[in-house]
């Protein structure tokens, strides 16, 4: 079956020429209509069209939206903030920085409705430190809109305000997890905060109630505070609503981001029929499919057992190219949706050397607070590197394997899992390879092929 | 420490931002290293004063957060993204071209004091892999051969300071 059209919601101005993300133009193209409307409502009237939506948080988790805002402590009296969580930095995840170079008013947008919405005088948007012109576009950008009070003290004459201020990170990885945004946004090193009782809807920024909420998240919330919860459910598949954006990176002829209906589309179809297939004389071996963190996958696998399908179970029997990208699905088969990161690798990568390359990020990132993530991902690092740059023995896979284990369950912030999953899902997968190593090695190396560590 | 009267303005601003001084910490400490290059133990100081905290609540940013650093870095600042995509698409081969032909050992100031090339983690733009950051700015798909005239250009800038890139 060949794949369905792109349905551009967040992506629909994107790559129009003579786009601009300067505001006359933005109002050219009808934006900030939806606010205008948005503000003539009741608060509690937008937080149940996003509850009615579906909408599934877009920054990894998948954590349903609207929940998440009626988790917020509406009665301590405290300010409530909105952290926006721009700090993007998912390994092969790239949407966020064309929503804030190319749109940020569509981000500013829905942003003010979410603010709006649950009743946020002050919010933040963290961008991460690697996109210093984004910060700049982001702060030109809100500048524009104070000037024509969409943000400020009395926003549209309706009475209420809302300031909207940018934050810089500055390179650190570990900022992406909320709470050690949250920790990074008050002045202090992000170690992430342990839950309970530290859930931001409770005791977030300054101890006060805070929604953190993902780029494309808060894109979204706009689409639906238009179109309305009931309508945007319609878009996408039951429990997977909306569209959602693929960052394809990799083994592939046409890389790129995609946005299609949540679960119309499978990883087949992305890979070959959008993207192109795989480069000229290789094959498809492995693709991680939501960010580096995730399990990944081997084509050639299948994928059996049995589903819900509206109201009743079917049996399925899946390839790779066979998943519906959906956060359901890719749950099912034991990985995720993630960010929406899909890395892909054919037939001459090592997987022992893109493990090797995935270790050594982690362990580069581990924000060191925890005993089991800090010293596993190093000992990960470690061993890996000495795999592909010394010697290799066919025990270090199990090895590997006994450190991830040690890791994930182990920890404060989910950091622990994010960086035993690749491990854990190679070496169960490619263990071959692994045992193999050294034979490999010992072989003069094909030509063109990179160094991956 | 001296800083120039625009940074001391854009200080005082970003401070208002917060409800609590010790947020503006990362802003601060982003002010001071784009004027100053690095941040020094005076900067540290200099900083704690202005937010009411002690130094070590700022020495501790410094030494957490990759992009501060302690000591002058090269005029130029080349950072080849090293993480999975770039590096299937070949950023070690990148990252090896710019040493080759700035003659700078990785992470390390060129001897002429010129350039420091050095490998970050991702930079966000997998689809364009290899990518690199120059300064603030960001060039996509940079194979060998572009990294070699990229190079020249930095070269060329360097021997023309006039002519700001």
């Amino acid at each position: 079956m060949p794949a369905p059209e792109q349905r551009r919601l967040i992506f629909r101005h994107i790559d129009e020429e003579g786009y601009s993300n300067d505001l006359a133009c933005y109002v050219r193209n009808g934006g900030y209509e939806v606010l205008r409307k948005a503000v003539q409502r009741k608060p509690e009237e937008i937080v149940d069209e996003v509850k009615k939506s579906g909408l599934r948080g877009r920054g990894g988790a998948g954590f349903p939206c609207g929940v998440k805002w009626s988790l917020l402590d509406r009665k301590s009296g405290k300010p409530i903030y909105l952290v926006v969580n721009a700090d993007e930095s998912e390994p092969g995840t790239f949407k966020d920085r064309y929503i804030i170079y190319r749109d940020p008013h569509q981000l500013l947008e829905g942003s003010v409705i979410t603010c709006f919405a649950n009743r946020v005088e002050r919010a933040f948007i963290y961008i991460r430190g690697e996109f210093p012109g984004g910060a700049k576009i982001l702060e030109r950008a809100i500048a524009e809109a104070r000037m024509a009070n969409l943000i400020g003290p009395n926003i549209l004459g309706t009475g209420y305000g809302c300031e909207v201020y940018v934050h810089r990170g500055a390179g650190a990885y570990i900022c992406g997890e909320e709470t050690g945004l949250i920790e990074s946004l008050e002045g202090k090193r992000p170690y992430p905060r342990i839950k309970p009782p530290y859930f931001p809807a409770v005791l977030g920024l300054y101890q006060c109630p805070t929604i953190v909420n993902n780029v494309e998240t808060l894109c979204h919330v706009k689409h639906i505070a238009d179109m309305g919860g009931e309508a945007y459910s319609r878009i996408g598949t039951p429990n997977n609503t909306g569209t959602r954006i693929f960052c394809v990176s990799g083994h592939v002829r046409r890389p790129g981001y995609y946005e299609f209906e949540v679960g119309k589309i499978t990883m087949g179809q992305l890979l070959n029929d959008v993207c192109g297939g795989p480069l000229p004389g290789r094959r498809f071996k492995a693709v991680i499919p939501g960010g580096s963190s995730a399990k990944v996958l081997k084509f050639g696998e299948r994928f059996k057992g049995k589903r819900k399908a509206g109201s009743e179970m079917v049996e399925y029997d899946w390839g790779v190219e066979d998943i519906p990208m959906d956060f359901d699905s890719l749950a099912m088969i034991g990985t995720m949706g993630g960010s929406g990161g899909v890395i892909v690798m054919d037939d001459s990568a090592s997987m022992v050397e893109a493990l090797g390359n995935i270790n050594a990020f982690y362990s580069h990132e581990s924000c060191g607070q925890c005993t089991p993530c800090r010293e596993g991902s190093l000992w990960m690092k470690k061993i890996t590197a000495r795999m592909v740059h010394g010697s290799a023995r066919p025990e270090d896979g199990p090895l590997l394997k006994s450190v991830a284990d040690q890791i994930a369950g182990r920890t404060i912030c989910a950091f622990g899992e994010a960086c035993a999953w690749p491990t854990q899902s190679f070496i169960a997968k490619f263990g071959d390879e692994f045992s193999g190593y050294a034979q490999k090695k010992a072989a003069p190396r094909p030509d063109g092929v990179p160094e991956l560590i | 420490m001296k800083l120039s009267p625009e940074t001391l303005q854009k200080i005082d601003e970003v401070i208002a931002h917060y409800p609590q001084r010790r947020s503006a910490a990362l802003p601060l400490l982003h002010l001071v290293q784009e004027e100053a290059g690095f941040i020094s133990n005076e900067a540290v100081e200099w900083i704690a004063e202005r937010l009411q905290i002690q130094p070590i609540n700022v020495y501790e940013l410094v030494t957490f957060y990759p992009m501060f650093r302690q000591k002058p870095i090269g005029r130029r600042h080349v950072k080849v993204c090293r993480t999975l995509s770039c590096a299937l698409m070949g950023a070690y081969r990148t990252c090896a071209e710019f040493q080759k032909q700035l003659n700078a050992p990785l992470g390390e100031v060129s001897p002429d004091g010129e350039v420091t090339v050095e490998f970050v983690e991702c930079l966000a733009s997998c689809g364009t892999a290899p990518v690199v950051m120059i300064d603030d700015e960001l060039h996509e798909k940079v194979d060998a051969a572009r990294a070699r005239s990229l190079s020249d250009e930095i070269k060329a800038a360097g021997r023309a300071p006039a002519a700001k890139p």
